[in-house]
Order: C-alpha cells, then structure tokens, then sequence
C-alpha cells in the first residue's frame, strides 16, 4: 500500500552527476572573487571571518573560512554570490584512489561538534532528491568497513578521541573527507580552549568540502571527485 | 495587597513580599527582579513554583569578587518573568534547589562544572560538562581568569567509570554512542537493565562542548549573533531572534512592522521544516521506508524553498540586530505560500495514512510515555511538553514581536506517548503554515532594520524555538561587546526527560523514544 502511495510522486532524484541540475535553491551560493571596481575595498571589514581577502584588484575569497552568514551579499557594496556545487578541493592530486572505489564507496560519519545543519544535510543525500546509494555511495554502521571518513565539526576536546578511535579502526587505505566551515578550518567555533581548528589539526584530511552546511550536491560532488567520477580539483595554497 | 502589585507577576510578588524584607524586591513589571539570601532561596522557590511559575534556566555572572546567581522563572499561563537573585562570595557553597524543582538539577551540575560553583546537597555532582577523561581536574572554563584561546589541556589520566543505579542480579549496563551506527550526533546514553526492560537511563552529553558562551565573551555582538544562530543549526532563528531580541531590549530599539512580520514567516518556515525533519526521523526510526523517503522529499522542498527566497537553506544570516537582513518580494511570498501549502497538504496525507497502519501505530502507541507530572517536574519544553498536556506556547503565553495579539492555536495531547508526539508535530507543522500565510497575505511596509547601536546593559531574550522555549540571557559593554550570553536551550530542558520516559520500556523502543523527542545534543551541549 505505501509503495504506490511512494510512487505516486513520481521521479525527484537528480540526475546528478550525468547533468547538472538546475534546481533553484538546491545549491544555495556562496561569494565568489569579486572586482573591486564592483564592489568596494571597505567589503572586506564586512566578513566577521576573514574569508574575504583584499587582492591587487579583487576581492577574493577562501571558501573554507566563510560561514555564509549572507553579509557580504547584503551589504550596500555586495560582493557577487554564485551557486556552484563544485566545492570540493583535494588536498593533493596524489591522494586518489584509482579505480578500485569508481562504483563503491563505503562511508563512516563522525560528528565531531557540528551545529547539527552539515549532518541534516548529510541525512538528505539518502532523501529520494539525492539517492547517494544509486551511486554505490554507503553510510556504514561500522569502520571496519569504511573507506571514507567523512568528518563534520570543528573536533572538540570530548570528540576527538572518539573521532581517533574510529580513524584507526578503519582498514587500509582510507581517505578522510572534513565537511563543512566548522571540520575545514574551525570557524567560527575554534581554534579555542576546546574546539580545534578543523579536522587537519588531528588526522590527515584529503579532501575540504566548504559551506556552512555545504549543501547535499556538493557533499555528493566531494564523494564522486574522490572515486574519480567528476574531476577533482586542487586546493590552492 | 496585590494593588501593591500590579500584573504582570503581581500575585507572586505579594506572596513573595511576605517572605522578603522590603527592599528585595529590586523591580517590579514584566520581568521581576528578587534578591534572596542562601537561607530564603528554597522557600523564594517553593512559592514561586506553587503560583505556576517554572524555571527556564539558571545564568550565573562574574561580579568582582564574587557571583551573582540569577534563577530566571517564567509564568506558564500568564506573561511575565521573575529572576530570582543570590549574591555570593568566591568560595561559598549554594543551596541545591534540585530537590524542589527537579528542572534545576541539570543547570546545577553544569554551573558547578564549568564555574566551580559547589551546590549544597546536591546528589550528583561533577563529569557533566567535562568528562573526567578529557579534561583534567581544577579547570573552570566559564572562570573569568580563564581564557577563551587558552591551549587545549592535555587528555587527563583520569578513569571515567560509569555510575551503577541498577543493583539486581543479572543486571548490566549497555552503552549508545558516542558515535552512532548512521548519520547521528554525538552523545551517549548508558541504559540500565536486567533483560529486556529498561530500568535506568542516563544520557551522557556535552562531547561537542563547543563554549560558545566563553568564546562569544569580548566578541562584538553582530558576531555573537552569528555563534548563536550556531547553537543549533536547525533552529537558527529561533535562537537569532532570542538573541537579537535581548540585545534590542538592551538598545530600546523599535524594531520596523515589517521586520517583526517577516521574522515570523521565517520562523515559522523554520519551524515546518524542523517538525517535518523530527517527523521523518520517527518514522525511519519504526522502519517505514516509504514515507521516510515521502517526507524526506518534503524536507527537502522546504529547505529549496528557503533557499530559494532567503539564500540559505537553513536561514542563516537572516536575523540582524534591530530587523532582518531582507526583504520578501511579492513573488517569493507568493512562492512560500505554494510550496508550503502543498508540503502539508501531502504531510495531512502521510499523517492520515499512517494513522491507519497498525503496524506502525503497534510501535509508537504507549511508548515512551511522560507523564504530565513528570513533564512538570522537568519543566519540560516546546511540543515535548504539549504531548504531554503542558501547553506552554511561548507564542502564546510570553508573545514576542508579530505573535503579540494573534490567534495561535496551541496543539495539545494527553497521552504524552511517542504518537501524541508524532500529532503534535504535525498539527503544529499545520499551524505555521497557516500563521506564515496569514502574516505575508498582510505584510505591513516599511523598513526592514532599524539601526542597532551599542549600549550597557542587560536583558532577557526569549523565543519559542521549533524545539521549545529558548532564552538568552545577555549583558553588554558600553562599546556593544559581549560580557556575559547564557543560552538556556529547550533540549537542554528536556533531555533529563527522555531519560525519565524512556526509563520502562524495551530495548527496541529507544530508538523511537529518542526519535520522537527530536533533541539536539549540539543545542544542549553548546
């Protein structure tokens, strides 16, 4: 009886990564560099992070401070927002896994003092929008079986063991994915007396997915960079 | 006698009158202001308690060389605050009011915790906040002498071993978390049992200890309102507002109509989104694949559609000092009202369908049941606490902004069971859909921010988050910096209930106990 109620709907999930969708407020959008002829040097007060850097004619952006707290794009000189799910950055090329992962990929998710926004959004790339599994995509119960560590919040002092624990657990090889401003640099909770500055103070991370929460796509998209499905790009230094 | 003490709050303050001297009573009105002794507090509290009045929480200030302990009640039935005050030196022992109103005892354990605040006979103190095993001994974080980017301390050597309550043959303790099979915060639960029923529950919390309030002190206030959107990321408005409303009434700032009308729709787009979210989690948590995909769907329309209208699918950055960030255009009002129409319309239909599906009734029906006196004695929040008969809508009976003089309908249940939670929740869902509707068709015009400037003060924000009742204790310098933000959360409120409603049942219940809550460890942990 549910089942034909369920498919009464009909299709949602995106074609995601055959097409890009063009789903309005799927992806929500985040500061790109912006000419300071547009906007003005004086933007760049505005950001209570400092993700906005004043550059010899643009103001550019480091995605992996910004908490998207919209007061840049408010503003009276706003800087220019675009809605992009390509977020993901890899550490260094070499970390790929080759082939081996291209249709499989088991995931371990550690909360490590997230707000609770980057692991709702988490819980909707299983939601018939997304349907990771189609894509070989898992949330598995137990490292053992992990491939990914895909880590969420800044790490705080009473999940930072837990978070190890579970690290080394994992067989060989493994890579770790930090999700989210709060696990790619910390801000805006750490570093402090109990948060860390993200998920590179306490294990190796291969790959940032930036965003406060970083929507389901570009989660989706960090995955699929890593099992070698869309292309991956570099982090700058 | 009460002509002495006009409402609001005017009968307590006439009881009290009897108990204090004359000059106790600092300020009379809306929010009243009490000064005890350690002798007076427990009778101060008990009369409080019997006039309807519960605790919200209890917001603990540095005041050279000593504290002031600030015990804030609000009036469940009628508008109306009374803080209760108690002056003390460093080094002096408080009264423990846990054992008259048991809402009390897990803002002791964490005054205790994180100011070294000893309370007098109090049952269980210490490994609260910070876990023996992570911190070590003598640190006082919330401690004005330690720093906010102070080095994180070295793991302790100490041994945490977790309290035995259940002494019975056969008897063990199974731990839950921290990390949880699927996609789950982080927090601990240790249950108690000698078979298959549960006997004792205790949740362990506070691994993601973030110190939100110790890093907010010194930050300017536009940034403190940014960590408070982050309390917890799914009611980010809810705590703004609470925030925002406490530094407002700190700057005498009128906020614009139209600000206050579409802090409303806002919140309660927020509201729909966080119910259907709760409502989901309960109905995977029974195993039902199929309307957890119908209504993760519905999710998901709601967070495009707030993407769509307000640039962020939890609105975030919408909540500014002295207004909202933006305004809402005909077209995207008009946009809101389809899409949320259309969600509840399908949720009405799930609810109807699931009300007929005895398998699915067979696991929320008599399960996790809290007592109406239990709920009392918790002070339990939000629609936890209206399952269970307690209808305290802070909407209705402390309205803030655009609620004041509405027609809110409160939803109520009797049965205080997971399925009284489930309709609720959506009754609720229902609800927001029709206030959002009803504020945008008539949007007064006008500005949407008035400006904000600094000034020294203090006061109390409020709101009623989708969780609950939230409350925000703030104090500001003359410049506008933060010198004291003590965020009193509904799931901090209610988790010590689930324990309670949990405590009876069955192993294979938790999971639909814990689901039906919808609690936010990160919200409670801070």
């Amino acid at each position: 009886m549910w089942t034909t109620k369920g498919l009464a709907r009909g299709l949602l999930t995106t074609p995601y990564p055959r097409a890009t969708p063009a789903d309005h407020g799927a992806t929500p959008p985040l500061p790109i560099a912006t000419s300071i002829g547009r906007t003005k040097a004086a933007v760049v007060d505005v950001c209570p992070t400092g993700a906005l850097m004043l550059g010899a004619d643009v103001v550019d952006v480091d995605l992996g401070r910004c908490i998207a707290c919209q007061r840049c794009r408010l503003g009276t000189a706003p800087m220019e927002w675009k809605a992009d799910q390509h977020l993901a950055r890899h550490v260094s090329a070499s970390s790929l896994p080759g082939k081996a992962f291209r249709h499989s990929l088991h995931v371990r998710v550690v909360d490590a003092g997230d707000g609770g926004e980057t692991l709702r959004e988490l819980k909707q790339l299983t939601s018939p929008y997304y349907a990771a599994h189609r894509l070989g995509i898992f949330f598995t119960p137990t490292p053992r079986d992990a491939d990914v560590l895909l880590v969420v919040g800044p790490v705080t002092q009473g999940t930072r063991q837990a978070l190890l624990d579970t690290y080394r657990a994992m067989p060989e090889p493994k890579w770790v994915l930090a999700v989210g401003s709060g696990a790619v640099s910390g801000v805006p909770f750490g570093p402090s007396f109990t948060s860390a500055s993200g998920v590179g103070d306490v294990l190796p991370v291969d790959i940032v997915v930036p965003g406060d929460p970083p929507p389901p796509l570009a989660i989706l998209d960090g995955l699929l960079s890593l099992m070698g499905r869309v292309p991956a790009q570099e982090l700058r230094p | 006698m009460s002509d002495l003490f006009p409402a609001p709050n005017g009968v307590l303050l006439a009881e009290l009158s009897r108990l204090l001297p004359r000059d106790a009573l600092l300020r009379g009105g809306e929010q009243a202001e009490v000064m005890t002794s350690s002798e007076q507090l427990p009778d101060v509290v008990g009369e409080t308690i019997r006039n309807g009045y519960t605790l919200a929480g209890i917001a603990v200030e540095w005041e050279d060389p000593g504290w002031l302990c600030r015990y804030v009640f609000y009036c469940a039935t009628r508008s109306g605050f009374v803080h209760v005050l108690l002056r003390g030196e460093a080094g002096d022992q408080l009264p423990s009011i846990s054992p008259i109103i048991f809402a009390a005892d897990w803002p002791e354990r964490e005054i205790e915790d994180l100011f070294e605040i000893p309370f007098e006979g109090h049952p269980l103190l210490g490994d609260f906040v910070l876990h023996n095993e992570d911190w070590p001994e003598g640190v006082a974080p919330m401690h004005p002498a330690y720093g906010a980017s102070e080095p994180k301390p070295p793991r302790s050597e100490r041994v945490w071993r977790p309290q035995r309550f259940v002494d019975a043959p056969g008897a063990f303790s199974m731990s839950v978390g921290p990390v949880y099979a699927g996609v789950a915060e982080s927090a601990q639960f240790r249950l108690e049992s000698e078979g298959e029923q549960i006997l004792h529950a205790m949740p362990r919390l506070f691994y993601k200890y973030r110190g939100l309030e110790k890093i907010a002190e010194g930050q300017d206030a536009q940034e403190v309102l940014l960590l408070a959107e982050r309390v917890n990321g799914t009611s980010a408005v809810g705590h703004a507002l609470a925030f925002a409303q406490a530094a407002e009434a700190i700057a005498h700032v009128d906020v614009p109509p139209r600000a206050l009308a579409l802090r409303l729709v806002f919140a309660e787009l927020e509201r729909m989104r966080a119910h259907l979210s709760t409502i989901e989690d309960l109905v995977e948590s029974t195993g039902l694949q199929v309307p957890t995909a119908m209504l993760a769907a519905l999710v998901e329309d709601l967070l495009r559609q707030s993407g769509r209208a307000a640039g962020h699918r939890y609105l975030f950055g919408l909540v500014r000092l002295g207004g909202v960030a933006m305004d809402i255009g005909d077209t995207a009002a008009a946009d809101i009202v389809k899409t949320t129409r259309l969600v509840i319309a399908r949720l009405s239909r799930i609810g109807d369908q699931l009300a007929y599906d005895n398998g699915f009734l067979d696991r929320v029906e008599e399960v996790g049941s809290l007592h109406v006196q239990s709920a009392l004695r918790h002070g339990v929040v939000g629609p936890v606490g209206r399952a269970s008969g307690l209808g305290r809508d802070l909407r209705a009976v402390q309205p803030y902004g655009w609620y004041a003089g509405r027609d809110i309908r409160v939803a109520l249940a009797k049965e205080g069971d997971a399925y009284a939670r489930l309709r609720v929740l959506t009754a609720e869902a229902a609800e927001s859909q029709r206030l959002l509707e009803a504020t945008l068709d008539a949007l007064p015009s006008g500005d949407v921010c008035a400006p904000w400037r600094p000034q020294a003060g203090a006061a109390l924000g409020w709101s009623e988050a989708p969780l609950g009742g939230t409350f925000h204790w703030l104090r500001l310098s003359p410049t506008g910096t933060v010198v004291r933000w003590h965020v009193m959360p509904p799931s901090f409120t209610n988790w010590p209930a689930l324990a309670t409603a949990v405590e009876g049942s069955a192993f294979q219940d938790f999971p639909i106990i814990l689901a039906s809550f919808g609690l936010s460890a990160a919200e409670s942990d801070r």
